[in-house]
């Protein structure tokens, strides 16, 4: 009776050619390939690098300074703490950057809600952005997880895809600028990690009675796997080691919850467009069940929409008297307090929905002093005395 | 032709409700789906063990299954791929966690590609999807950012809580309470220069990426042509 459908099945199975899994490739061989060919220009790593450990074992170089920095839509748009934070540490390890205006977003946000974009498109946005990065000689850290990990897809497929390649190579001929990938696509949140002893040694609050749950991106170590850090004395191994690395450094109560792969039902269109399906995914798999597994003071993530769903989603679910009220933010934003960061000039905690002071209360960080701060400074900008706040205001 | 009674692993022509849209169509536009250069990266067979499905948010909240995306996929089943495309491809969060499979495909990328051509095609389903989304897509092609400090307004996000309310009456003072200079902006993420916004511009231009917004919204697209071509016309860039 089945045998026809049998039969097309098994047809499909009787010569399976399978191309070399480009989930666990060293795609270095290839970009140093393409570039000795003159194909494309790579932007290398220079200055003080540390050598980090990645899912199957391909070293990952992390430069420490000298960085331009790649924002992100969603979290210089509306948790703009997140930013700020990233920013603070670096200049309080006295690091260079570079804030640059010639950067657009990777639009992936979009690309992933809404499919109204092409696979050429996103790599000339890409490649864009590395063009404009390479043309400072400052190198990119990426803010995104999402940009992070789609402009490792872009640069799989470039790096496999001749005609894309001579695509692209094309718009940015009208651009006046080269095709650039560099050496190493990074992630803030894998700077962090590099830097993660400097980071304890400078700070200035004891975090060690704070219970951390943490939600790792899911574009960040499920999207072109192999370069994710994943590091033995993490998780042993067995989960990727961006936060949780920071988190064990700064000596915080680490704890795990089962549905710790669960994503956080952000959606990208979900979210802007179909939020009762993102409030129950991101409350029922993932607070409440740390809730129920770990009871956290606080979740910290590394991604722009992970820290919007997880964050937004529980006021409405607190209304229906769920099991939510977790505080949740970068761990950038964390780290940063623990540094001694202001949580509302630097940290920008009031831009957040799940209710945070309790969180500050345990860190002993007094936030009706903190807020009366803020509000005097901004006083001071209402009046017209001053029209912006400036990096030496909030390290006043 | 083999029935249904006779063979149930065989779809009928018209299994789904779209018996209007005659076969021909419905080849053609899987074909597209096929025929991306990523499509072979995607997809390597199925073991039909359901990590995927395990994995997938998405399947807990909807009529959704990644399995049934690669499964039909696999077996080129042209009937049961236009029903995905029209109904079950929005629903995919696009986290990627289906990647787990153990057979390397990505059913979440089958997705993508699968939408793309949805729009391309100016399928229903795309337009269903994406109604109220609008201004998400000229915020992001116009201004190189997508969402801006001024989208978080109390009656668009009122499942937020009071805090939105606080940051769109306070969002001038607070934007330039920002140390970074580039965050001074309540329309655009971050300050984009201008000369970066033109660059843009082509890009969308050239790579077809603007003649998409057509066919799920034309008003949209008039007025990105529109302000797109007037700009590259003053920078006396052809495309």
């Amino acid at each position: 009776m089945t045998t026809s459908a049998v039969n097309v099945i098994l047809s499909k199975k009787e010569r399976f050619v399978r191309e070399p899994d480009q989930r666990s490739e060293d795609f270095h061989h290839h970009l140093f390939e393409l570039e000795a060919a003159g194909e494309l220009v790579v932007q290398r790593v220079s200055g003080e690098v540390v050598e980090v450990p990645t899912k199957y074992g391909i070293p990952k170089r992390i430069q420490k300074g000298h960085l331009w920095h790649h924002k992100s839509c969603g979290q210089c748009g509306h948790i703009p703490g997140y930013s700020t934070s990233i920013f603070w540490i670096m200049r309080k390890l006295g690091y260079d950057y570079l804030d640059p205006e010639d950067q657009t977003s990777c639009t992936a946000w979009n690309y992933y809600a809404s499919a109204t974009s092409n696979q050429a498109a996103q790599a000339a946005v890409a490649v864009r952005n590395f063009a404009a990065a390479y043309q400072t000689g400052y190198f990119p850290l990426i803010h995104c997880g999402t940009s992070y990990g789609h402009y490792k897809e872009v640069r799989s497929e470039l790096l496999h895809d001749a005609a894309l390649r001579a695509q692209v190579r094309k718009v940015m001929e009208k651009l006046g600028k080269p095709l650039v990938l560099p050496e190493e696509i990074v992630h803030y949140s894998e700077w962090l990690y590099a830097v993660r002893d400097e980071i304890a040694a400078r700070a200035v609050r004891d975090v060690s009675n704070i219970a951390v749950t943490v939600h790792p991106a899911c574009h960040y170590y499920k999207l072109v796997e192999g370069d994710a850090i994943y590091d033995p004395d993490v998780y042993h191994g067995q989960r990727t080691a961006a936060v949780s690395g920071l988190v064990q450094a700064l000596g915080a109560d680490l704890r795990s919850y089962s549905t710790f792969f669960d994503c956080c039902g952000f959606g990208f269109r979900h979210i802007l467009v179909q939020r009762d399906f993102t409030r129950s995914f991101s409350t029922l798999r993932k607070i409440e069940v740390m809730r129920e597994e770990a009871d956290p003071d606080v979740v910290l993530t590394h991604d722009t929409g992970c820290v919007t769903a997880l964050d937004k989603s529980q006021f409405a679910a607190q209304a229906h008297e769920r099991n939510v009220g977790v505080p949740v933010m970068s761990e950038a934003q964390f780290a940063a307090l623990a540094m001694g960061a202001h949580p509302f000039k630097v940290c920008q905690l009031h831009w957040h929905s799940t209710n945070y002071r309790p969180l500050l209360e345990k860190m002993g960080i007094d936030w009706r002093q903190a807020w009366a701060e803020f509000e005097e400074d901004a006083k001071r900008l209402q009046d017209g005395r001053q029209q912006f706040l400036t990096w030496a205001d909030v390290d006043a | 032709m083999p029935t249904l009674s006779a063979d149930p692993y065989l779809k009928r022509d018209d299994p789904t409700g779209y018996a209007g849209v005659d076969r021909a169509t419905k080849e053609r536009l899987i074909n597209e789906v096929f025929e991306d250069p990523r499509f072979p990266h995607y997809l390597y067979g199925c073991y039909e063990c359901g990590i995927c499905v395990a994995a997938c948010p998405s399947a807990r909240f909807y009529d959704f299954s990644p399995r049934r995306i690669a499964q039909a996929a696999a077996r080129r089943d042209v009937e049961l791929l236009f029903q995905q495309m029209e109904e079950d491809i929005w629903e995919c969060s696009q986290c990627f966690s289906c990647l787990r499979c153990p057979r390397g495909n990505n059913p979440g990328g089958i997705v993508t590609i699968m939408r793309e051509v949805a729009v391309r095609e100016g399928l229903a389903s795309a337009k269903e999807a994406l109604a109220g989304y609008s201004r998400i897509i000229y915020k992001i092609m116009s201004t190189g950012t997508q969402v801006s400090p001024d989208m978080l307004q109390p009656d668009a996000f009122p499942d937020w809580g009071p805090e939105v309310k606080d940051v769109s009456v306070n969002l001038d003072l607070w934007r330039r309470m920002l140390p970074p200079e580039t965050l001074h902006t309540t329309t655009t993420g971050w300050q984009v220069a201008d000369r970066t916004l033109v660059e843009l511009y082509v890009i969308w231009l050239e790579t077809g990426a603007l003649d998409m917004i057509a066919q799920v919204d034309k008003g949209i697209h008039m007025i990105l042509a529109e302000l797109m071509e007037e700009r590259l016309e003053e920078e006396g860039i052809e495309v």
